[in-house]
């Protein structure tokens, strides 16, 4: 709308405005929805065919594995969507969640009897400490995320197995009330589950109906402008990676619900899926669009690909390959809307022109 | 809007700002006093330090020293949030705005309406949204994302958003640069709105006609330092210039007359869809073309295209006669064309590489011996043409980050200079250059055509495209709407063909 040779009337400048403007508003609400609906549609779809292949994969137990499967992913995935809205990054989540779980080990090795409360308050603070190095190196010493977290997702590990120093912790040295967390259900959901839900419905939540939440979105989608708005930038880049931290943390707590064993290896190599999973669903990579909702999505999708791939017989090997050409499709499918929209954009500049 | 304050005592006023980057002074001793109820323009040429006096008002960079008063209390700004809540509003020349972001977030961001429990009330932000545009006169769509806006719609947001918190100083930095006449009679229509509402407006303009049109009192700035302030009426054009420039303009521009020889260069008909179209010129051997034209108005984009950067859609372009494949630039430089980039920083340079580097880039081939680049022939050839162009460094092999702008704009040119180009480039020469470079860099373009080169600039400024040109090529929202012999082109007969309101074609 920059170039108008004809001269127009008002009124025509003033309609075609309004209807570019509604355009917007269609185009970008197609796009979210197209985006969410997506992979949503995606998913049923792979469960139907694995439904009809093998019956028993929508069986009471196959259900529940499925959503307990997807349950660490999904609460990592919130907290890396939460990272990477702001153009940032964080690498070290696996490490985290292993340090976290190896902690609630050791936690319920010296002390039998501590609340469970206690445990999950435990593996969060490691998280949250562990987040607010990567923050403040992040946000004070202005170094790059991808920088930052590379190198403490090796420091991590790298406690967690002096820590560890060989030791695995087994199943049967957990008590019974922190076991039993991992394969209760409520109203048919496993507990686990429901922790990942409560995460990604307070995340969602926040994100869209707080201001320092819109924040978050604005600092990604151009961090310069941020500066100029008074966005307090790098508090807001530091309170992200310690929300990713301390949610690497439950998750590492609910890691240890799950499985029992431990050993300091927990979690190696889960945080190239958790970024999966959010690019999958649809969070921009160079941050200020997308949604923990996606997120989620993404990151059951992920987990259940992996469920279901030796269900319908398919040679493990495929299974990288297939999450593989998810993200190039995810990535393939952004940069195309973009183009498209670019494309119109021009082409409505050219009838001026 | 607040209310009416005494016409005459200084809302916002700076003394003695003085305000340094390393060992550049890029402020000294500047003093600047905005009124209620009135527009002050602020003008000088680039590099007078504008835009770093808007960043002091932002609160982005604060003053070495100096003091700044509102309503004749101290003002410290540690930020631009403190800017906003002490009530200033800047406009940028580009808008910051964020473009995932709806229209009405970008409004409010950091101060939306609340609901219970903090939450923010997207209603409300809507409608109040819808009000502000309404205030404007503006039909958009609150709830459209900000990427797509046309850059005079991106204005009116930030507008809106000055006038959302009620801002009792507006400062715009060039906010009509890129803007159309339609746009630029509905903007200064809201600012003069704004300022009978009691506003105190700061506006930067390089065009006099509106500056003389939309304010009370000129100030002028010349090398990072105030030089005058007097009420509008009581200035002139010639007046304004005189003081900006310190000097006779003549004076800055060495042009050499030179005979122009045959046609090097010939565009015919070049197009591409929504950028530029039917774009057809010829430069002849000698001669000093200037492409002119307001920003956004596809000058770049051509010469972008000609030199093979970007792909064109139809058209042809030959030089000496033989057609040049499209998107190939190591066609065009083969063909003995050379294009300096308007952005040296991110297209003409690799700031991390040494000077000497950087300037032999684009002769990494002859200068190399069985595909070995020898560092003794590098540094030789550098040297040659840096000496030629008087380079100020300190060593040959420190990084080209380390240099002044000036310098390294000389660097570039030395880069493409070394090529022996038939044809040379330049996109915006002077571009953020001191005075004294600027000269340098003009005398050496003359010469170049006295020796024969067929010279195609690009420049933005006015002085420059007159002082330097042979013909001034005009172009206007992508399409070139004038020619003008070097004897007919005075700033008016370019500023109106290039705002689409004059010219023959």
């Amino acid at each position: 709308m920059t170039t108008t040779t004809r001269p127009e009337s008002a009124p025509d400048a003033a309609e075609a405005r309004a209807r570019s403007g509604a355009a917007g508003i269609r185009l970008g609400h197609r796009l979210f929805v197209a985006r969410e609906v997506g992979i949503g549609l995606a998913l049923l779809l792979l469960i139907a065919v694995t439904t009809a292949v093998n019956p028993r994969f929508l069986s009471g137990q196959g259900r529940r594995d499925l959503m307990l499967g997807a349950t660490i992913l999904v609460v990592l995935a919130v907290g890396q969507a939460i990272v990477i809205i702001t153009r940032n990054v964080d690498l070290s989540v696996g490490s985290v969640l292993g340090l976290a779980a190896f902690a609630t080990g050791k936690l319920f090795l010296a002390m039998p009897d501590a609340p469970i409360v206690l445990a999950i308050l435990v593996g969060i603070g490691i998280g949250v400490l562990c987040g607010a190095l990567n923050g403040a190196l992040i946000a004070v010493a202005r170094v790059p995320a991808l920088v930052v977290t590379l190198g403490t997702l090796y420091v991590f590990r790298g406690v967690d197995y002096s820590w560890a120093a060989g030791q695995q912790i087994n199943a049967a040295d957990m008590p019974a009330g922190f076991k039993s967390m991992g394969t209760a259900d409520l109203l048919g959901v496993p507990l686990l589950a429901l922790f990942a839900v409560a995460v990604l419905l307070v995340a969602g939540f926040y994100l869209r109906s707080y201001r320092s939440g819109r924040e978050l979105y604005a600092i990604g989608s151009d961090p310069a402008a941020a500066r100029l708005h008074g966005i307090p930038v790098g508090w807001r880049v530091f309170t992200a990676l310690v929300v990713s931290g301390g949610l690497a943390g439950l998750a590492g707590v609910l890691y240890a619900a799950r499985y029992g064993t431990l050993d300091a290896a927990a979690g190696s190599g889960i945080e190239l899926n958790v970024v999966a999973a959010v690019v999958v669903g649809g969070v921009a990579i160079f941050g200020g669009s997308g949604s923990v909702y996606g997120a989620a999505l993404g990151a059951v999708l992920l987990s259940t690909i992996g469920s279901a791939l030796p269900v319908l017989k398919v040679n493990p090997f495929w299974q990288q390959a297939v999450v593989g050409a998810l993200i190039l499709a995810a990535i393939g499918l952004d940069r195309a809307l973009a183009a498209r929209v670019a494309h119109r954009l021009r082409g409505r500049k050219a009838r001026g022109a | 809007m607040p209310e009416r304050a005494d016409p005459g005592t200084a809302r916002l006023a700076l003394s003695g700002v003085r305000k340094s980057f390393g060992a550049v002074h890029a402020l000294a001793d500047v003093r600047l006093e905005l009124r209620a109820g009135e527009v002050h323009a602020l003008v000088g040429e680039n590099g007078a330090g504008k835009s770093t006096l808007v960043k002091i008002l932002a609160g982005v960079h604060a003053p070495d020293a100096g003091e700044l008063t509102m309503d004749g209390a101290p003002l410290t700004l540690t930020g631009p949030a403190d800017a906003r809540a002490a009530g200033i509003a800047v406009i940028y020349q580009e808008p910051t705005l964020f473009p995932d972001l709806s229209v009405a977030e970008n409004i409010f961001m950091g101060r939306q309406p609340l609901r219970g429990l903090r939450r923010i009330d997207t209603t409300a932000m809507r409608e109040r949204t819808t009000e502000l545009f309404a205030r404007l006169g503006v039909p958009l769509d609150p709830d459209r994302p900000a990427r797509g806006l046309s850059i005079a719609d991106q204005q009116l947001v930030e507008i809106a958003k000055a006038l959302s918190f009620e801002a009792r100083v507006l400062v715009m930095d060039e906010p009509t640069a890129a803007l159309s006449g339609v746009e630029v009679e509905r903007l200064f229509a809201v600012v003069r709105s704004l300022r009978e509402a009691g506003a105190a407006i700061l506006f930067i303009s390089h065009r006099f006609d509106e500056v003389f049109a939309l304010s009370q009192r000129i100030t002028v700035m010349r090398d990072g330092r105030w030089v005058s302030t007097d009420p509008a009426e009581e200035l002139d054009v010639a007046q304004v210039v005189r003081r900006m420039v310190g000097r006779e303009v003549s004076q800055l521009y060495p042009k050499q007359q030179t005979e122009a020889g045959e046609v090097i260069l010939q565009v015919r008909g070049l197009t591409r869809r929504g950028v530029f179209a039917d774009v057809g010129f010829e430069v002849r051997r000698g001669e000093i073309v200037a492409l002119a034209g307001l920003v956004g108005a596809g000058r770049s984009e051509v010469v972008r295209a000609l030199f093979g950067v970007d792909p064109y859609d139809a058209g042809e372009v030959l030089v000496d006669g033989v057609r040049l494949p499209g998107s190939r630039p190591s066609a065009a430089m083969a063909a003995g064309m050379a294009l300096v980039p308007e952005d040296r920083r991110q297209q003409g340079l690799v700031m991390e590489l040494s000077i000497e580097r950087n300037a032999t880039l684009t002769r990494r081939w002859p200068l190399a011996r069985f595909g070995l680049l020898g560092r003794g022939a590098e540094r030789a050839a550098a040297q040659t043409w840096t000496q030629r162009l008087q380079v100020k460094a300190g060593r040959l092999d420190d990084p080209v980050s380390t240099l002044s702008g000036g310098n390294q704009q000389k660097v570039v040119l030395a880069k493409w200079l070394s090529t022996m180009p038939k044809v040379l480039i330049v996109d915006e020469p002077t571009r953020g250059i001191d005075v004294g470079t600027k000269a340098e860099v003009h005398r050496l373009m003359s010469q170049l055509a006295g020796e024969g080169v067929a010279v195609l600039m690009v420049s933005s400024e006015l002085p420059e495209v007159l002082g330097m040109a042979d013909r001034v090529l005009v172009m206007h929202e992508g399409r070139l709407v004038g020619e003008i012999a070097r004897d007919a082109a005075t700033e008016e007969s370019v500023m109106l063909a290039a705002t689409g309101q004059g010219g023959k074609p």
